[in-house]
């Protein structure tokens, strides 16, 4: 009997002196996040924006639960194939903690199951496609969703712009685009009650640079307004030469739109170009947004853009989401992220719901003068 | 389809059609002599346009002088790539020279990523080229015309260069065979380095329209508009200069009333310029002007 119980002891001794010691193995030196974003190709500017926002919030905050926090960049090069590549790098070389990307939903869709078959969270900045989240336990994001986005506006073009008639124009190729175009026609015809009130839907891909027969298509069905949702590069060159064939509909479109390159590569051609998205500087919402234009201008000498607003709140957010969990383990910080509430972002009070989607409200900007200038804040219902 | 919109369809076909040509004669060139798809050919044709940014956003040179050193510098390094990448494997099989042609591509658009870095630049716009110009319903800019009369002007001067010169001789004698055309007294070696300095020299100069067209420039944009003016080279017999500028034509005049008629189909453009390669690869192989086969032994 005794030598039972002491053997039971024994045991107990053992195992309790082995979970001590895989915990004392285990103990982080460091908090390790992944980022993954487009730096090269066709969504460079978007990655290089959202970025200077994480490596500005980096700055602002560098430990968290009193371990010094790295960064870790892959370029998913706007490429599908290689944004899985980036993904399944970071999770398997690197052995990030949590991840944070990516700028385009076709990106982050295809990075989206390698992070959660590895059971470690990722916080988009900025796909803003349903499906990036939808399934995905272990995606969540800072930003809002394109049904919102697309009913912003179809809702901006029916009532403020007055608008009965509506052509469209789709990068066909990016997730991003095919479900804004789906997102503004289903709310557009809803709103104006006329079924008929899409005149005209075509398609391009994404690096074409001559849209001049799907142009030619849509100038003759006389459009209202042209919705074009695509990347700045595309879009720029696309609404020149719909200028250049005389068409004078204003051109709305979504936050991808928000680039310096769409300013200078469209120059006067994009002069009146309406377009949402998540952020002005000109509308700060809570505390942490004027803290955020404060640093962003002290480092960069200019009013910040939207992406490297949304780098900074999920960088945030993940601190959040640790210091919240209290220990450096994937899977406690996804739970603890799964639980956000009414932080205080600099792009707004982020609550996650339970597909871990941020409901905020967008802005409407314009450009004018080479600038983009906010006409319109819209909340959501 | 009202007569206005095909009216201006034909137009936006000219437009796009003649600037594949443009880039088709540089690409079919070096194949006519050589024997040699050069891969490299589209990002020759970005790096120019890099040149002509730099010259006029760097260097501050009034257009005209930027681009006239675009293509002297685009020439030298088209004979700089085939010294270095291909002439070492003159000997070797074709394939080898093939593969070194592929390896330069990739080299220089990722080198043109690390240099130039990856967010588009804004090609320099002067208000001449983009002059709207009306006639009748149709709407088109000047380089609607410049660019046709360009790419015709351009056939004219190859043509003399290649038939009536004498350096166009040694570069039809090493067409047929270089050792043979060596024992003739021919410099096989200058006159491929002629071949290449032309073939950039036409590479910047469908940069330059490219540029101007289209505004935006980044380090991948070799890729399909390479791609695109192989396709037209082959289409219109792959080593006839001006097979390749009437397959120029058709592959641009093909996809834009393919949208024209099927604006649904939009997205599938480029499907339908491969599958036209396919087809043409499968029942007529040798292309429209293109003459038989010879195989060099």
């Amino acid at each position: 009997m005794m030598s039972h119980r002491r053997l039971i002891a024994c045991l107990v001794l053992l195992c309790v002196a082995s979970i001590i010691g895989v915990a004392a193995a285990e103990t982080p030196t460091e908090v390790r996040i992944g980022v993954y974003e487009p730096m090269t190709g066709a969504m460079a500017a978007g990655g290089q924006m959202t970025w200077e926002g994480i490596e500005l919030a980096q700055k602002h905050r560098p430990t968290v639960l009193g371990l010094p926090v790295r960064l870790i960049l892959v370029d998913n090069r706007s490429d599908k194939v290689e944004a899985a590549t980036a993904v399944t790098r970071l999770v398997q070389r690197d052995k990030v903690h949590a991840i944070i990307g990516s700028y385009g939903s076709a990106l982050s869709m295809s990075g989206g199951p390698i992070a959660q078959e590895a059971k470690v969270p990722v916080m988009g900045c900025s796909p803003t496609n349903p499906l990036v989240t939808l399934g995905n336990d272990y995606y969540f994001r800072a930003c809002f969703i394109d049904p919102f986005q697309g009913r912003v506006m179809a809702q901006f073009a029916f009532e403020k712009l007055g608008a009965k008639k509506a052509a469209i124009i789709q990068d066909v190729a990016q997730d991003y685009a095919v479900g804004l175009a789906n997102f503004f026609k289903e709310a557009f015809i809803e709103l104006t009650g006329d079924p008929e009130a899409i005149v005209a839907n075509t398609y391009y891909q994404t690096g074409d640079r001559d849209f001049t027969a799907q142009l030619t298509h849509i100038a003759s069905t006389n459009p209202d307004v042209v919705f074009a949702p695509g990347y700045y590069a595309d879009s720029a060159v696309l609404i020149s030469q719909a200028r250049s064939l005389g068409i004078d509909a204003p051109f709305l479109g979504g936050d991808t739109f928000e680039a310096p390159e769409f300013i200078e590569i469209g120059g006067k051609n994009v002069e009146g170009v309406y377009f949402s998205t998540h952020y002005s500087a000109d509308a700060p919402i809570t505390p942490a947004s004027e803290e955020f234009v404060a640093l962003y201008k002290a480092e960069f000498g200019k009013a910040p853009n939207t992406f490297a607003a949304l780098g900074y709140d999920c960088y945030m957010l993940v601190l959040d989401a640790i210091e919240r969990a209290g220990v450096v383990d994937p899977v406690a910080i996804r739970d603890a992220m799964a639980e956000t509430k009414e932080f205080m972002g600099a792009t707004g009070i982020i609550t996650l719901d339970e597909n871990g989607d941020a409901t905020k409200s967008a802005v409407v900007l314009q450009v004018q003068d080479g600038e983009f200038k906010l006409v319109d804040v819209v909340h959501p219902r | 389809m009202t007569l206005e919109i095909f009216m201006q369809n034909i137009a936006n076909g000219i437009t796009l059609g003649s600037l594949y040509a443009l880039l088709a004669i540089g690409y079919t060139m070096v194949y006519g002599i050589l024997r040699l798809i050069n891969f490299a050919h589209g990002e020759i044709f970005m790096v120019s346009t890099y040149f002509a940014f730099y010259g006029i956003a760097i260097f501050a040179l009034p257009w005209q002088v930027s681009f006239v050193l675009t293509i002297i510098l685009t020439a030298v390094m088209g004979v700089i790539i085939e010294r270095a990448a291909y002439r070492p494997l003159r000997n070797a099989p074709r394939i080898s020279a093939l593969i070194s042609a592929i390896g330069v591509s990739f080299l220089m658009s990722n080198l043109g990523l690390v240099i130039f870095g990856g967010r588009p630049k804004t090609f320099f716009r002067p208000q001449f080229f983009q002059i709207p110009i009306q006639l009748g319903s149709v709407r088109v800019v000047a380089l609607f015309f410049i660019i046709p009369v360009l790419t015709v002007v351009l056939l004219a001067i190859l043509n003399y260069i290649v038939y009536k010169t004498k350096i166009g001789l040694a570069m039809r004698a090493a067409q047929w065979d270089f050792d043979v055309a060596r024992l003739m007294g021919v410099e096989v070696d200058r006159a491929i380095s002629v071949t290449f300095a032309i073939g950039s020299a036409l590479a910047a100069i469908g940069g330059i329209m490219w540029g101007l067209r289209f505004v935006e420039i980044n380090p991948n944009m070799g890729l399909f508009p390479g791609l695109k003016c192989f396709i037209a080279a082959v289409f219109g017999g792959i080593g006839n200069i001006a097979g390749a500028v009437l397959g120029g034509f058709l592959l641009g005049f093909g996809e834009i009333m393919l949208v024209a008629f099927l604006p649904g189909l939009a997205g599938y453009r480029d499907a339908f310029a491969f599958i036209l390669l396919i087809l043409m690869l499968l029942f007529r192989p040798t292309g429209l002007l293109g003459e038989k086969q010879r195989v060099r032994t």
